[in-house]
C-alpha cells in the first residue's frame, strides 16, 4: 500500500520521536526534546495561520502566556484540575482571538504584523504588572499535572524529563495530525487559495474575512495548548513565555524549517531549540553564529531548511 | 426581467470619472460583449459588477434582486462568477486544487470536521475533486491535473480560470479577455467553449480584444469608450456605427503617434 503525503509525515515524525531517545547520552536530551515538541506544537499554529493562510502575527506568544497562566491560575483560583486548565486557556485564547481577530485581520501584511505585535505585548504586561494575581516578572508556580503519578501506579516508573518527552511528543503528533488534516480539507484548500489570490478566493465564494479569523482562532489554540505544555513541564512560568522575543522566535522557527509544511515547522522547532545548545562552547560568539545561520538559510533557501532539502534530494533522483 | 441588469453604473477614482452612467441588461443564454479602446474602463465595469469595487452611482440587479455593492462572495452564492484579465489564479496550488477550488460552496462545511478529517468532511471534498476532474477534461487540462499550476502555459491558466469559474455553476459568467495572449488553436477552443456554456443557458459577458471573436460569437454588444457608453447592438449594427469607427481609429492615430 502506498503511504499518503500525511501519512507518510505521520509515520516520520512518530519514528522520530521513539527511535531518538535510544541515543540519548543523559537524561537532560528528554528535557531539550520535550522543549523541541512544545516549541513545535505552537509553530504548527503558526503554519496554519502564515503558511497556509498568509497571514503573520508577531503576537502569537500572548496566547501562549494566556495557556501558561492559566495552568498556573486556574488549579489555585478556580480549583480546577490542571488538565481542564490547559482547556480553559485554549477557550480562553480562542475567545480573545476571536475578539482581536476581528478588527486586525482586515489589516495586511506590515500592518498586521504590527497589530498582532501590539496585543503580544499588551498580554506580556497585564502578566508582568498584575502583581497580585500573576506573581509578575518574577513568575508563578504552576501546580502538578498529576499525570505521572498515574502513570506510576500503572506500573510504568518515569522520571520527570522521561514524562514529558512522551507526553508533549504524542500531543505533538497530534497536533501535526490535526493540521496535516486541515491542509487537504475544503477549509484548507480555501485558506491555501486566500494565501494565493484573495481577489479570486472572493469571486468563487470564499468569505474571507470569515476564514482568516478562523485560522487566526486555530493558531491561538496551537499556541495556547504549547504555553500550557510549557507551563506544566517546568512547573513554574514567568511572563517572558507571552514576551515578544517568544512571538518572533515562533515565526523564526516556522520560516526556517519551511513556513508551508508542518514537518518543515518541526524542523525548525528542532533546530533552533538545538542550535543555542550546540554554539554555548562559541561563548560569546553564539547569538553571532545564530544570527549568521538564519541569515544563510534565508539567502539559500528561501523555502525553509526542509523544503529546499527535500527538493535538493528529490531533483538527484531525476 | 432580464437575469442581470446594469442601471447608470459609475464610479469614480481621485476625481477622474472611470466608468459613467453604463446601463445595459442580458438574458439567459446570452453571450454580450463589453468591448471599447484601452482604458475605456471595460475590467472597471468587470470589477463592479463582480462586487470587488463599489460602484459610486447606480444599481446592480442580479434576478430582479438588487445586488448593489454585494461583496463578491456573496455574488459567487448567488450565481455570479468570473475570471480576471491579469491571471488570478493559486499559482502554489495544483491545477486540480484550483479547480477543486471553485466548488467550495458545495465542499464547505464544519470546520471542526475537517480538523478531524471526519467522513463528512472526506466526502465533500472527494464529491468536489470528482467535480473539478470532469471540468477540467472539459477544458482539456486532465492530464495536468497534478501539476503545480504555476508551471502552467498561459493559454492553459486562461482555460484552468475558465474551469474554475464554471465549477460555481454560475447564471452568470464574467469572462475577462479570455482569449488574450493565446494562439489560434487555444482561441477557437476557448470560442466552443463560451458557445457551449452559452447553450446550456448561462449569460455570458465578455471583454475581448479579438473582434473576429466577437462578432462571431456575440448576439449583443455595448461600446465603451472613455468610462461613457456610445453604442450598443447586434454586431452588424455596432461595427458600421460612426461614433464606434470614430472612437477605434481615434485611438489608433493615437497609438501611431505615440509609436
Amino acid at each position: 500500500m502506498k503511504l499518503s503525503n500525511k501519512q507518510t509525515a505521520l509515520v516520520v515524525l512518530a519514528a522520530l520521536i521513539a527511535i531518538t531517545p535510544l541515543f540519548f547520552p543523559s537524561s537532560y536530551y528528554f528535557r531539550v526534546g520535550s522543549l523541541i515538541f512544545v516549541n513545535s506544537i505552537a509553530v504548527i499554529g503558526i503554519v496554519i495561520l502564515a503558511g497556509y493562510a498568509g497571514q503573520i502575527s508577531l503576537g502569537h506568544a500572548g496566547f501562549a502566556g494566556i495557556g501558561a497562566y492559566a495552568c498556573a491560575l486556574a488549579p489555585v483560583h478556580l480549583g480546577l484540575h490542571p488538565a481542564f486548565a490547559v482547556v480553559l486557556g485554549a477557550i480562553i485564547s480562542a475567545v480573545m482571538a476571536y475578539v482581536v481577530g476581528r478588527p486586525i485581520l482586515r489589516l495586511k501584511g506590515y500592518y498586521l504584523g504590527v497589530a498582532t505585535l501590539g496585543f503580544g505585548i499588551l498580554v506580556s504586561m497585564v502578566l508582568a504588572n498584575e502583581r497580585e494575581i500573576t506573581g509578575g516578572p518574577d513568575g508563578i508556580q504552576v501546580p502538578d499535572l498529576g499525570l505521572r503519578a498515574i502513570v506510576k501506579t500503572m506500573g510504568l516508573d518515569l522520571n520527570n524529563s522521561e514524562f514529558w518527552y512522551i507526553f508533549s511528543g504524542l500531543a505533538l503528533i497530534l497536533g501535526a495530525w490535526v493540521a496535516l488534516n486541515l491542509y487537504d480539507s475544503p477549509t484548507g484548500r480555501a485558506l491555501r487559495a486566500l494565501h494565493g489570490s484573495e481577489i479570486a478566493a472572493r469571486t468563487v465564494g470564499i468569505d474571507v474575512a470569515r476564514l482568516k479569523l478562523q485560522a487566526f482562532i486555530i493558531s491561538a489554540v496551537y499556541a495556547s495548548i504549547s504555553g500550557s505544555l510549557l507551563a506544566l513541564q517546568n512547573k513554574f512560568i514567568t511572563p517572558d513565555v507571552a514576551g515578544f522575543m517568544h512571538s518572533i522566535e515562533m515565526v523564526t522557527m516556522a520560516v526556517l524549517g519551511g513556513v508551508g509544511s508542518v514537518l518543515g515547522a518541526i524542523f525548525g522547532a528542532a533546530i533552533l531549540t538545538m542550535l543555542p545548545q550546540l554554539l554555548t562552547v562559541f561563548a560569546e560568539y553564539e547569538m553571532l553564529l545564530m544570527g549568521l545561520v538564519m541569515m544563510l538559510v534565508m539567502i539559500f533557501m528561501r523555502d525553509g531548511l526542509l523544503p529546499s532539502i527535500l527538493r535538493r534530494i528529490r531533483g538527484k533522483d531525476e | 426581467m432580464s437575469l442581470l441588469e446594469i442601471k447608470g453604473l459609475g464610479i469614480e477614482f481621485g476625481g477622474l470619472r472611470a466608468v459613467h452612467d453604463v446601463s445595459f441588461a442580458m438574458n439567459e443564454g446570452e453571450i454580450v460583449s463589453v468591448i471599447g479602446p484601452n482604458g475605456a474602463g471595460k475590467t472597471t465595469l468587470f470589477n463592479m459588477i463582480s462586487g470587488v469595487y463599489l460602484p459610486g452611482s447606480g444599481k446592480l440587479m442580479l434576478e430582479g434582486k438588487d445586488v448593489t455593492g454585494m461583496e463578491p462572495h456573496l455574488l459567487a452564492r448567488r450565481g455570479l462568477s468570473r475570471t480576471f484579465q491579469n491571471l488570478q489564479i493559486f499559482q502554489q496550488m495544483t491545477v486540480l486544487d484550483n479547480a477543486i477550488t471553485g466548488y467550495h460552496l458545495q465542499e464547505r462545511g464544519s470546520v471542526l470536521a475537517d480538523l478531524l478529517n471526519l467522513p463528512s468532511s472526506r466526502h465533500r471534498a472527494e464529491a468536489a475533486r470528482e467535480g473539478a476532474q470532469k471540468l477540467l477534461a472539459r477544458v482539456g487540462l486532465a492530464r495536468a491535473a497534478e501539476q503545480e499550476a504555476g508551471n502552467l502555459s498561459y493559454g492553459a491558466l486562461k482555460r484552468l480560470e475558465i474551469a474554475r469559474a464554471l465549477a460555481l455553476s454560475p447564471r452568470v459568467l464574467l469572462l475577462d479577455e479570455p482569449a488574450a495572449g493565446c494562439n489560434a488553436v487555444e482561441t477557437e477552443e476557448i470560442d466552443a467553449l463560451i458557445a457551449e456554456v452559452a447553450a446550456e443557458g448561462v449569460a455570458i459577458l465578455l471583454v475581448e480584444h479579438d473582434m473576429k471573436m466577437v462578432m462571431r460569437i456575440s448576439k449583443h454588444i455595448v461600446v465603451l469608450d472613455h468610462g461613457e457608453k456610445i453604442a450598443e447592438g447586434d454586431p452588424a449594427t455596432v461595427s458600421q456605427n460612426p461614433a464606434v469607427i470614430a472612437a477605434y481609429l481615434g485611438t489608433q492615430e493615437a497609438e501611431h503617434a505615440d509609436s
